[in-house]
Formats: C-alpha cells, sequence, structure tokens
C-alpha cells in the first residue's frame, strides 16, 4: 500500500528525495522532481555551476533538420546505434533520438544563447559518425552554457516553497536544499536492501551526517582520473559510483573508454580540442617526410598526408572517435610518423590538427573557447599555424546498470518507475554515470544530449516509484541513519589515523600511468594481466598510505584517499572486464581477436563486487543475469542487448552514409570537402 | 642544475585560527607548460617546504583546469586570477618566487580555500533566470538574431569566479554592493526574449541599497575579469535601465 500523503510522511514530515550530483544529468532531474511537486536534497561536491559538464566545448545533437538535409530522429537512432558498434540497448537510444528536438527547443526556451541562422533560427554544425549538420552549439562552450541553464532554473527552485496535496505553500520548507561541497559516501539501506538515504559528508567542516530520502538518483558523472590525466575535471574520480557498486549495485559495460583523438598534452590535464573543430572543417595530418624538419604551417600542401581522409573518404575527419583514436594511435607509435621535433630529433607523439586554412571571422563565430585554450596552454596561434594533438582518456560509455521499460514500438514507457533504476530498490542513476545509450562508442555531441534526456526520464521515474512506496523514508527510525552514519564515521576516522609511508598521490599517478599503457587505444591480454597484477599491488599499498592532515576543516588528503580506494575498485573493473572481452567492439580494441564477435559478444558486461572486506582484496563477479525487486514486483533482467530496432551489421565509415540505412536525401557538404574551404589546392592530397 | 620553482604560500588551518596564519615555501621541479596548479600537485605528491619540514599538503579548490568552472581563482603574486591558467613561465619567467594568496573578499575556509556562497545568493536576489512554463515540450523558443545572440553568448560566459568582486573598491566589508557580476546576469537577462517579460523584477532588487548604485566607476572589475566580460557597458546599460524605470516604471504598471 502506498503512503497516505505523497508530501507528508505517515509521521507528519516533509517527504523529500535526494539527488546526488548537479550536472545536466543531475539538474535535469531535480528540475522534473519539482515539476512533479517533489521536493529534492541536492548533494554536489562543487557547486554545481562549477560540474565537469562545463567543460563540454562542441554541442548537443538533435535532428531537427533545418537545413533540409532530410535528417531525422530515425537516422539519429540508427547513427548512433550503428557509431556504438551496437552494444547500446535501441529502446532508450529511439526515446532519446526522437526527444531531442524537444530538449534542445526546452534549452532555447531557457535562455542558452545557441549560435543562430541569418533567419533566426537555431544553427547546427557537423559533428563525427554523421554526414548532417545535427549539433546545437552556443560558440564553443555549449557544456557550460547548458549547464548555467539548467542551474538558473533550479536556483529558481530553491527559492519556491513545498505545496501540500491541496496546494497549501509549507512556509520555510524550499523546493530544493542544496548542499554544496558535500561528499557523497554510500547509500542507506534498510533491513530489506531497499535505499532510504545517503551517507555524506561535508567537505569544510568534515562532519558525516546521513539524509533521509524517499529515493536517491546519482548523477555523479564520469571515472576518467581513473587513468591519471585526461580531459576530465579533477574530480570525476567516479568515486560515488564505486561506493554503490560496493553496496551491490551493477555497474555494466566498464571496459568501454572513449579515448578522445584530439587533445593537448599536458602535465595536469590533457586538455581538448573539440570534434566541432574538425565539424568545421578542420583536417588532421602528418608531414609525408617522417623526418620533415619545417614548422606545420610551412609544410605545402603535397607535403601532406591528410589520412584520415584517404583512408575513410565517406567521413573523412568525422570517423567516430575509436577510428580516429586508433589511426593516430597508429601513426604514432606503429609507423613513428607523429610530428618530427629537430630539438630532439624524435617524432613526437602528436599529429597536426589544422584550421589555419579556414576564415578566421568563422573560428571566432564558432569556435573561439576552443582556439583559445589551445592559445594559452601552448602559446601558439591556432589561426595561423596547425595545432599539435593527441588522443586522450575523454569519457566513460559504461556505468551503473540501469533498467527501462520499453513500449511495444520500441521506445520507453514514460515514468516508468524502472527507468533508470539500478538493481539496487530505490537507487536510480543518470548521466555519464549510467551505461545505457552509447554502447561501444559514443558518437559527439551525443552525451549532453543523453544526460539531459536521462534527467527527463529519471525525474518522472522517482516521482512514480515515491508514490507507490509503501513507507516513507521519513518513517524510519533514526537508529537506521544513525547506524549508516557511525559506520562511514568509524570509515573516516580510520583514515585519519592511517601512518604508512606510502602517498595516495603517488599511488594515483601509478594507477594512472597503469591504466592509460595498458587499458586504452589497444589491448594485449598478457598486458592486462599485469594491469590488474598492478591495481592489486596498489590497493595492497593503499593499505599503508601515511595521511599527513589530521585537520578538521577541509580535510582534502583524507578525501582522496577515499577516493583512491574507490578508483582502484572501478580499475579493475575497467581492466578485467577488458581481459574477459576477447573480441574487438567500438573502443575496446583487441589487435589479438579483431573482429566484432556477436555469437558470443553481442551482449551487455555486467559486474558485481565480492570481496574486499578486511583482508582480502576485492574481487569481480561477472554475471549473465539480474533479479531485484522494484515496488514489490520481482524483476529479472539479462545481459542480453535489445536489437529490435537496428539489426546489427559491419561497422565501416569508408564509405559515405554508410552509418543509416535511411538517410533519403544526400546531405550538401560532402565529408571530405568539408574541410576546403580555401583554395582547391587543399583538394590535392585525397 | 635542475630548474625549480619556488612558490611562497600563504596559509591559515581555519578562519576561527588566525594564530595559524603563516607563510610557507616550496621549491619544486620545473616542468615545460607548467602550470601553478601542477606545481601545487607536485607539493601534494611530495608536502615538504623549501626547509625540509613535512606538512599538510596546501588545500585549494580545483575542478576544470581549463578556466571554464572559475573554482580555482586566487591571488597570484597579488593579482585576482585563475591559477589553472597561471603558467609558470609567464609569470615568473626568471624564476621568481610566486605568491599565492586567497581571495580577500569572500571569508576564509582553509589556505587558499574561501566561500563564495555569496554570489550564488545575489543570483537569487536578482533572479537570474527565465521564468520558464515548463519543460514540457512547447515547439521552438523566440526567434532571436545574430546580433542578439552575439551580445549575450560573452555576458552568460560568467564562471561567477569572482576576480570582479575581488578587484572591486566598492566591494567591501563596510559596503553592501552587489558587485558587477551579478549587475551582468540582469543585463543577460534583460535582454532575452521572455526573461524581458520580467525586467522589471530585476531593476527592483538593484534600485534597493547595494544596488547598482553602488558602483564608484572604478572600472577595476573589467580589467580582472578572465572571460573579458564587458562589466562597465553592463552596469551603465541596467543603471540606466533603472533610472528609466525608476521615472517611468509605475506608469507602465
Ligand atoms: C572536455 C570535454 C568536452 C566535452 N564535450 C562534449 C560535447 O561537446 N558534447 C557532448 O555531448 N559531450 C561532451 N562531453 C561529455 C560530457 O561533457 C559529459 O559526459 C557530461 O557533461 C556528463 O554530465 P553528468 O551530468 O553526467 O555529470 P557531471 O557534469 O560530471 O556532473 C557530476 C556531478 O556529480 C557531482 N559528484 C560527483 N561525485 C560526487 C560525490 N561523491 N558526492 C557528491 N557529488 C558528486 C559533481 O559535483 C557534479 O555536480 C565532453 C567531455 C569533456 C571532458
Ligand atoms: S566599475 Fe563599479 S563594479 Fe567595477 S570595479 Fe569599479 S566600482 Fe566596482
Ligand atoms: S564577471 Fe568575470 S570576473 Fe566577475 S565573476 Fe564573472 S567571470 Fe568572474
Ligand atoms: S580549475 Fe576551473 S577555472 Fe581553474
Amino acid at each position: 500500500m502506498a503512503q497516505k500523503s505523497v508530501t507528508y510522511s505517515d509521521s507528519g514530515k516533509v517527504r523529500r528525495v535526494i539527488v546526488v550530483g548537479g550536472g545536466l544529468a543531475g539538474l535535469t532531474t531535480v528540475i522534473k522532481l519539482c515539476e512533479a511537486g517533489v521536493a529534492v536534497d541536492l548533494f554536489s561536491l562543487v557547486p554545481v555551476k562549477r560540474s565537469h559538464s562545463v567543460c563540454a566545448q562542441g554541442g548537443i545533437n538533435a535532428s531537427v533538420n533545418t537545413k533540409g538535409e532530410g535528417d531525422s530522429p530515425q537516422v539519429h537512432l540508427e547513427e548512433t546505434v550503428y557509431g556504438g558498434d551496437f552494444l547500446a540497448n535501441q529502446s532508450p537510444v529511439k526515446g532519446m533520438a526522437d526527444a531531442a528536438p524537444g530538449i534542445v527547443f526546452m534549452l532555447d526556451r531557457m535562455g542558452v544563447p545557441f549560435n543562430r541562422t541569418p533567419e533566426g533560427l537555431l544553427d547546427f554544425r557537423r559533428f563525427g559518425g554523421t554526414l548532417f549538420h545535427r549539433t546545437a552549439f552556443a560558440g564553443a562552450t555549449t557544456g557550460q552554457q547548458l549547464l548555467y541553464a539548467l542551474d538558473e532554473q533550479v536556483r529558481r527552485y530553491e527559492t519556491l516553497e513545498v505545496e501540500d496535496d491541496k496546494g497549501v505553500v509549507i512556509r520555510g520548507e524550499r523546493m530544493v536544499r542544496k548542499f554544496e561541497f558535500w561528499d557523497f559516501l554510500s547509500v542507506v539501506q534498510d533491513d530489506g536492501g531497499i535505499v532510504r538515504g545517503i551517507v555524506a559528508q561535508d567537505l569544510k567542516s568534515m562532519q558525516v551526517r546521513a539524509f533521509p530520502g524517499d529515493c536517491v538518483c546519482l548523477a555523479t558523472g564520469g571515472p576518467g582520473i581513473i587513468f591519471g590525466r585526461s580531459t576530465n575535471s579533477v574530480i570525476n574520480t567516479g568515486t560515488a559510483a564505486s561506493a554503490v557498486y560496493q553496496q551491490g549495485a551493477c555497474y555494466a559495460n566498464g571496459e568501454f573508454i572513449q579515448v578522445h583523438p584530439t587533445a593537448i598534452p599536458g602535465a595536469d590535464k590533457l586538455r581538448l580540442i573539440s570534434e566541432s573543430v574538425r565539424g568545421e572543417g578542420g583536417r588532421v595530418w602528418v608531414p609525408r617526410d617522417p623526418k620533415e624538419g619545417r614548422a606545420g604551417a610551412e609544410v605545402p600542401e603535397g607535403d601532406r598526408d591528410y589520412f584520415l581522409e584517404e583512408k575513410y573518404p565517406g567521413y573523412g575527419n568525422l570517423v567516430p572517435r575509436d577510428i580516429a583514436s586508433r589511426e593516430l594511435f597508429k601513426k604514432c607509435f606503429h609507423e613513428k610518423r607523429g610530428v618530427y621535433n629537430p630539438k630532439s630529433s624524435k617524432n613526437e607523439n602528436e599529429v597536426y590538427l589544422d584550421v589555419s586554412h579556414l576564415p578566421a571571422d568563422m573560428l571566432k563565430k564558432k569556435l573561439a573557447g576552443v582556439l583559445e585554450t589551445y592559445e594559452k596552454f601552448v602559446g601558439e596561434d591556432p589561426y595561423t599555424s596547425p595545432m599539435r594533438v593527441f588522443p586522450a582518456v575523454h569519457y566513460s560509455m559504461g556505468g551503473l546498470w540501469v533498467d527501462f521499460e520499453r513500449t511495444s514500438d520500441g521506445s520507453l514507457v514514460k515514468g516508468s518507475p524502472r527507468n533508470q533504476a539500478t538493481n539496487l530498490e530505490g537507487l536510480y542513476a543518470a548521466g555519464e554515470c549510467d551505461y545505457q545509450y552509447h554502447g561501444a562508442n559514443r558518437l559527439g555531441a551525443n552525451s549532453l544530449l543523453s544526460c539531459i534526456y536521462a534527467g527527463l526520464v529519471t525525474g518522472p521515474a522517482m516521482a512514480s516509484y515515491r508514490k507507490n512506496v509503501a513507507r516513507s523514508a521519513w518513517d524510519f527510525p533514526a537508529s537506521l541513519f544513525e547506524k549508516a552514519e557511525k559506520r562511514e564515521r568509524a570509515k573516516y576516522e580510520s583514515i585519519l589515523k592511517m601512518n604508512g609511508d606510502e602517498n595516495p598521490y603517488v599511488l594515483h599517478e601509478e594507477l594512472g600511468r597503469t591504466m592509460l599503457e595498458g587499458c586504452t587505444v589497444e589491448r594485449h591480454n598478457d598486458e592486462l594481466t599485469k594491469v590488474i597484477a598492478k591495481i592489486d599491488e596498489l590497493s595492497e599499498r593503499a593499505k599503508k598510505i601515511g595521511v599527513t592532515d589530521t585537520s578538521s576543516r577541509a580535510n582534502q588528503g583524507a578525501q582522496f584517499v577515499r577516493h583512491l580506494n574507490n578508483m582502484l575498485v572501478v580499475a579493475r573493473v575497467i581492466a578485467q572486464g577488458a581481459n574477459n572481452r576477447d573480441e574487438s567492439r567500438g573502443a575496446h580494441f583487441k589487435p589479438a581477436f579483431k573482429e566484432r564477435d556477436d555469437k558470443n559478444w553481442l551482449r551487455s558486461t555486467l559486474a558485481l563486487h565480492a570481496g574486499g572486506d578486511g583482508a582480502s582484496l576485492p574481487t569481480v563477479t561477472y554475471v549473465r543475469a539480474l533479479d531485484y525487486s522494484l515496488c514489490g514486483k520481482a524483476i529479472h533482467a539479462t545481459d542480453d542487448v535489445d536489437i529490435s530496432l537496428v539489426k546489427p551489421r559491419a561497422r565501416r565509415y569508408e564509405q559515405a552514409g554508410a552509418a543509416s540505412t535511411v538517410a533519403v536525401a544526400k546531405p550538401s557538404v560532402p565529408a571530405a570537402k568539408a574541410g576546403a574551404t580555401k583554395g582547391e589546392s587543399s583538394q590535392s592530397a585525397e | 642544475m635542475e630548474r625549480t620553482v619556488r612558490l611562497k604560500i600563504r596559509r591559515q588551518d581555519a578562519a576561527d585560527k588566525p594564530e595559524t596564519r603563516r607563510w610557507e615555501e616550496f621549491s619544486v621541479p620545473w616542468q615545460p607548460q607548467m602550470n601553478v596548479i601542477s606545481a601545487l600537485m607536485h607539493i601534494q605528491r611530495n608536502p615538504v617546504t623549501a626547509d625540509g619540514t613535512t606538512v599538510a599538503p596546501i588545500v585549494w579548490e580545483m575542478s576544470c583546469l581549463e578556466e571554464v568552472c572559475g573554482a580555482c581563482t586566487m591571488l597570484v603574486n597579488g593579482r585576482v586570477r585563475q591559477s589553472c591558467t597561471a603558467l609558470v613561465d609567464q609569470i615568473a619567467p626568471g624564476g621568481e618566487v610566486i605568491t599565492l594568496e586567497p581571495m580577500t573578499k569572500f571569508p576564509l575556509v582553509r589556505d587558499l580555500v574561501v566561500d563564495r556562497s555569496r554570489m550564488f545568493e545575489d543570483l537569487k536576489r536578482v533572479k537570474a533566470w527565465v521564468n520558464l512554463d515548463g519543460s514540457h515540450e512547447l515547439g521552438p523558443g523566440p526567434r532571436q538574431s545574430q546580433e542578439n545572440q552575439e551580445e549575450a553568448y560573452p555576458l552568460s560566459r560568467c564562471m561567477t569566479c569572482g576576480c570582479c568582486l575581488e578587484a572591486c573598491p566598492q566591494v567591501n566589508p563596510r559596503s553592501t554592493f552587489i558587485g558587477p557580476a551579478a549587475i551582468n546576469q540582469v543585463r543577460l537577462f534583460n535582454l532575452h526574449p521572455s526573461g524581458k517579460m520580467h525586467a522589471a523584477e530585476r531593476l527592483e532588487a538593484l534600485m534597493d541599497e547595494g544596488g547598482v548604485d553602488g558602483c564608484g566607476k572604478a572600472q577595476n572589475c573589467v580589467e580582472v575579469c578572465p572571460k573579458e566580460i564587458p562589466l562597465v557597458d553592463s552596469i551603465a546599460q541596467v543603471s540606466r535601465q533603472t533610472t528609466k524605470h525608476m521615472l517611468f516604471g509605475w506608469l507602465l504598471k
């Protein structure tokens, strides 16, 4: 039986739910919950306006088809599935592609300053894996602009008060309460394993505290920092997803890590040069002569090898990221043809990404933000000389396993509590921390979309779950929460007491190097075995850390020890998953198993946590099916991929249009020509 | 000899522990294209001062590392800026000592971390949002000219970093002046076709004490804004809007 009131618990407390994470996914979830009248406590490591989503540069996909190219949500669905090498569940992808135009319109209404056409319509640009202009953008800081728009709407809800079932305002009870600078530690589960709240730590006062919530959503982003340096924000340690995984949530497709082909190498971070640069006509090349001594700008057209355009005439510089990264990797590591450095007499691991042939005023209007970053950090002018870039870890396709309920025509059932539900009853996941929308490889500009779509789905799912919940978290005895709080406080205090001689930041550096070298673009089973052994070694050494900071204010060192331990756990899921999967699919590439193997591996990897208490090191159990319960119903889910809408076929990008069978009209700008705005000479290499 | 980078860092364990206020000096190996953050990260891995004392690692805020989140703002050599884009070779080309201090216009938390929550509160005060009917599908938004977009976009890149408040002489413990960042947001939302419909509420919030009149036109804010937002223009525009609203607003009601 459900609760008597949707506003109040039976004991008279205002029923609230919890969202952890205030990136695009979390904020959208909050907005949807508020619209359904559900009050929310929102937690974030940083003020939500500083969430990692600010980093997104290029744009967000929606098949609005304002360029008369014949684009449609159906083509978007097909290209996303094909780009993901058929590992994504197709019903959620269809839901997302269908919703995309509405999402971009909603963002526009919120005030996102999207670039415009002369008629005042939204402008769209090209991105990887498609021939269509499908990507809406706001300069080259699209993620920032979308995040701000959602943040503003959530701020508005912070000023509004909750209304009860009859519409009477409850004075002083805000729709949204923000807990910024709080670190999520774990979920609170009742005796039946149902999630009833969370434990979090205030990163200023270091207070550990439990919070009841009728249900909880994790929207905590990706785990890129496991790889040490990446294109991600430093807060992206994936700690929250790891924590609930250790509490029994299933982690799916962990081995699918996207490496972006074009980033600036750096000591602290590998800064992204967005795919939009190629979408607007940027070209990738290396000198034909491996010992080319001239600076990039001085190398004449005929001496340049535009290797992507040559090998993939159909999609050219806009082949999907996994393919582009492998080609760059091959040029630099196998052929040793990276840009030659006369000073060191070495071929550096760098290729050219060139926009210097494009009109400067167009670049300023559409790409200023990215080019500015290059100029700031490298000190060279990308308007006149080609940029030097190399691949970097960028995005995790894998994440917490979440369910969905499918309609007969292959979309999602609106408001079903199963949508975005993890296998821990009462826990939802949305955004980069879920595994749902991108299969084995994500197409550019599909992540901002999937994050917002997941939020639009999760909010209503949580609202219906909450309606059906038999006993509100707010009616559970305080002892349930005190127990969880005590457990977490003890863990924190034991970190403060660590007095070994290992430094957590040094261990992290070693973890990053290990993962980068052994578990990214090319994977070999013998190396992966070593990676796993190294993770074991680091996990042992992590028990002997010495904590030099025992302060009770803003203790970042002790917090980092916790994040490191959680990173080690997920690193194992990634490495072991990669070791097991003996095939090549999307971002997961094994030279010893070059082909995709649908017979054995057209399935999701489902990982469950085991061990890791006291003396034993954690281990991963891979399962073929999951049984969980939701609102009193037993649910059985398997690792089968939903391929009900697009039948798997071989994935090849040599030929234009290969990614979709329904593309009716031929897009106006063929891929290979997109770069050739200035002078026909630039065509000579093709 | 190995090239090193020398840092002098202002530390304090907590706001209520003024007795712990001190300078600490560090020396870290130089790396190509190094920024202040990589130097601080090095200290995390080896938290030992120049005179050989092991200390707690420095506490500071950071996230994006590419000057788009605003987290890492501090005083670098006395000038307020983001530490992630403070490149060592540019700020200390001859190996000079680099000083790092927390911002002074916000309450201190610890070391280089301050509490900027007032800036987010100010955004509530000026209602820096579009009053959306809902997130449900309502079709395309209002058409906007390219010029409109080109005016709005630079204004909306404000990352609430606080540089402008730090530099503004009118923002100080004796004044309630809201500061340039929030005023700029008023201009931004009063420019949007739907945002405009609620312009009056935003202007009224700035007509009270601590509002737009608090600006002394010193222009320091523009000089330090990392996003080169035309703050003085924004203040002038909003000031004109409030004057107009004060004179004629009641007529239009
Ligand atoms: C440089 C870069 C450029 C990109 N460009 C594009 C692009 O152009 N188009 C595109 O579609 N995608 C792009 N992406 C991908 C996209 O930006 C991300 O996948 C997306 O923003 C993730 O959003 P999110 O809401 O899932 O999480 P995030 O934005 O990462 O937010 C996570 C939230 O969770 C909080 N959090 C995390 N852990 C905890 C914890 N333990 N306790 C409390 N709170 C916690 C954080 O504080 C934060 O608020 C880009 C990614 C990068 C790195
Ligand atoms: S112009 Fe106004 S807001 Fe800017 S620094 Fe001067 S007084 Fe402050
Ligand atoms: S206006 Fe500029 S200086 Fe002020 S907070 Fe915004 S970005 Fe920072
Ligand atoms: S870390 Fe984001 S601005 Fe410097």
